[in-house]
């Protein structure tokens, strides 16, 4: 496309994350509001991502998910979607910046370590539209898991600075805590119902082929599912709350992410350099 | 510029110069102010004028063929208020040329108010001079400063942010309920004691939306008296701890010599909603809510002490944009005046109010 490669699309969009980043930290080093601006050059990332995407997507013959670097991108990807589509009805001032942040973190630190993109494992779908959309679904949750740990962190700062009696500078454009936990629950159920979805969908084919499936994976993916469900019970029930639940909530982002690479250790490794020179 | 000309000028009393007592008897009602409209309509050498008049200020706003047009307003003004001349000349602002640009950019941004950066004025002045617009009495000189002034002052607050930060307690209280909650329409506020901090936060939460209001004193009888004054609901004090968990805020204003809200209240008060947060406003000396119900989740204690340090802060933070503002409103008030002064430059820079004479000089 435009006689770029994937990889080049998906610098650009990195490039645009960042943009949006340090834009929003300008501003509110000036104490004024970039919420639009903001927006404006995550949507352009957004559709530079998309390209990128697209032509690694029509090279592998399905949804690129086949490596770290893929499933990164791919978690980033989902993030920018929610941002984007619901970010708006939530009016959360500052989610923009910090989904920039995030976004920009996990593209172009996927892209700067080519290890993670130097092979692939191929035919991880088997062939399968079910596999393929369990693992899509799977990552998607993910991306709602982003946004909920995004939440969680303007959570622990608004609360910080209640507790603390600092509210002025950078903390006054943060949203209200009781909005920020509302938003948390819905992010957090949404998540674990979409997992639980992806789970469901996997197990089927588990069920049937279980020769196909990776124990490690199963357990690693299973944990990380309870662990999120735990979260949401204790939440419902009022026994996690407040800053315990949002650094829950980040932690277990945290442990889901350092957890895909060794998910993913690949058993049919190919190299992807011919993926690279795609236009 | 020709002295024929007629001039721009401005003629008032502010709270700069003048005490309450005072801008009491200058006020002007709204009967009055129609009564005097009729008296000024045929007032000679007065060609165009618009009247400011809130509780801060009364102001005339005109374009005046001469001197004697603007002695004739103020003596008008003062036969109408029953105000001695002089004592007026002592509090007066009399200005002309630039000068009432720059003043009336300064009013409608609220660098001239009481509270610094207030909004509402700017509001009172689109009324002055709509009104004005009804009645006829401004023309092209005022309707172009008027206007000119409304999108220099919208800039202004735009650019300055001067407007940000409430600066009076029950407002910062208030703000902060707000940061927690977000939206105050379901917010139920308890106010427990009669204090009259603890009223005016309490219509403060009121005047900002909040869901609903009940009040409990030590005497029941003044909680109902105060219920039915804000449409609000009473509850028996002894009450307070027992339904502590059914508020979101709490404000505590009594003169009880020692805490009425205790630790073990509010454990039991935050068991019946552990997820939502719950706001103590202590506004009481001695306080009435022990400090260490701070430390739980979800619960935000907030003294005097504390919103007096945002009050200051806030404060603080707008006293450091009004040399921005003042910058930009000069830049605008010349600019402004560049392109009036050629139909009312007349009297300027000449000195727009003759020296009193001897005998009423005070």
């Amino acid at each position: 496309m435009f006689g770029l490669t994937d990889r080049s699309w998906l610098w650009i969009a990195a490039t645009f994350y960042l943009a949006a980043f340090v834009l929003g930290t300008a501003a509110l080093r000036r104490e004024r509001s970039s919420t639009g601006a903001v927006y404006l050059i995550i949507a352009i990332g957004f559709l530079c991502q998309n390209a990128g995407l697209y032509i690694r997507g029509l090279a592998v013959g399905g949804c690129p998910l086949g490596n770290t670097f893929e499933i990164f991108q791919f978690t980033a990807w989902s993030a920018m979607v929610l941002y984007l589509v619901i970010g708006p009805a939530f009016r959360l001032s500052l989610l923009g910046y910090f989904t920039s942040m995030l976004a920009a973190t996990l593209t172009a630190g996927s892209l700067a370590i080519p290890a993670w993109d130097a092979t692939r494992r191929v035919g991880i779908f088997g062939g399968n539209a079910w596999i393929e959309f369990h693992a899509a679904l799977a990552l998607f949750s993910y991306g709602v898991f982003a946004l909920l740990a995004l939440t969680s962190i303007m959570f622990l700062l608004r609360n910080h600075s209640l507790k603390h009696k600092n509210l002025s500078g950078s903390f006054a454009f943060l949203p209200a805590i009781r909005d920020l936990d509302l938003i948390g629950l819905r992010l957090l159920g949404a998540g674990v119902v979409l997992m639980t979805a992806a789970l469901a969908v996997g197990s089927v084919w588990w069920l049937r082929h279980p020769e196909t499936v990776n124990l490690s994976k199963l357990l690693t993916t299973v944990a990380i599912w309870a662990a999120y469900g735990v979260v949401l019970s204790l939440r419902i029930t009022g026994r996690l709350i407040a800053q315990r639940l949002s650094w829950a909530c980040v932690v277990l982002f945290v442990l889901a992410l350092l957890s895909l690479g060794p998910v993913n250790s690949s058993r049919n490794p190919l190299p992807t350099a011919g993926l690279e020179a795609t236009p | 510029m020709s002295a024929s000309s007629p001039t721009l000028f401005l003629l008032g009393a502010s709270h700069r110069t003048t005490p309450l007592e005072l801008r009491e008897k200058l006020a002007l009602t709204d009967e009055k102010m129609a009564a005097f409209h009729g008296r000024l309509s045929g007032l000679p050498g007065l060609r165009e004028y618009a009247v400011l008049n809130t509780c801060n200020r009364v102001e005339f706003y005109g374009v005046a063929e001469s001197y004697d047009a603007i002695e004739r307003l103020q003596d008008e003004f003062c036969g109408f208020q029953g105000f001695a001349p002089e004592d007026f000349a002592r509090i007066r602002k009399h200005v002309a040329g630039p000068d009432v640009i720059r003043h009336l950019l300064e009013v409608s941004s609220g660098l001239d108010s009481q509270i610094l950066g207030e909004n509402e004025i700017f509001g009172q002045v689109k009324d002055a001079y709509a009104s004005a617009q009804q009645l006829g009495t401004v023309g092209p000189i005022l309707n172009r400063v008027f206007q000119k002034a409304f999108q220099a002052a919208k800039h202004v607050r735009t650019e300055t942010a001067i407007t940000e930060g409430q600066i009076s307690v029950a407002n910062v209280a208030v703000d902060l309920a707000l940061t927690i909650f977000g939206d105050l329409s379901s917010a139920r506020v308890l106010l427990v004691g009669a204090g009259d901090i603890g009223e005016k936060t309490a219509k403060a939460f009121q005047s900002r939306g909040a869901g609903s209001l009940t009040v409990a004193s030590r005497t029941l009888g003044r909680a109902m008296e105060l219920a039915t004054t804000f449409g609000a609901t009473a509850l028996p004090f002894e009450h307070v701890a027992v339904h502590l968990g059914q508020y979101d805020i709490v404000v505590c204003s009594t003169a009880a010599p020692h805490a009425v809200i205790r630790h073990d209240d509010v454990v039991a008060g935050m068991r019946k909603r552990p997820a939502l947060p719950l706001f103590f406003i202590d506004l009481a000396l001695p306080r009435d809510v022990e400090p260490a119900v701070a430390e739980f989740a979800n619960v935000f204690l907030y003294n005097l002490d504390d919103l007096a340090k945002i009050t200051e802060e806030n404060r603080a933070a707008r006293a450091a944009k009004v040399d921005h503002a003042r910058l930009i409103i000069s830049g605008k008030a010349e600019q402004l005046w560049r392109q009036v002064e050629p139909q009312c430059g007349g009297l300027y820079p000449a000195p727009i109010a003759p020296p009193l004479k001897p005998s009423e000089q005070v």
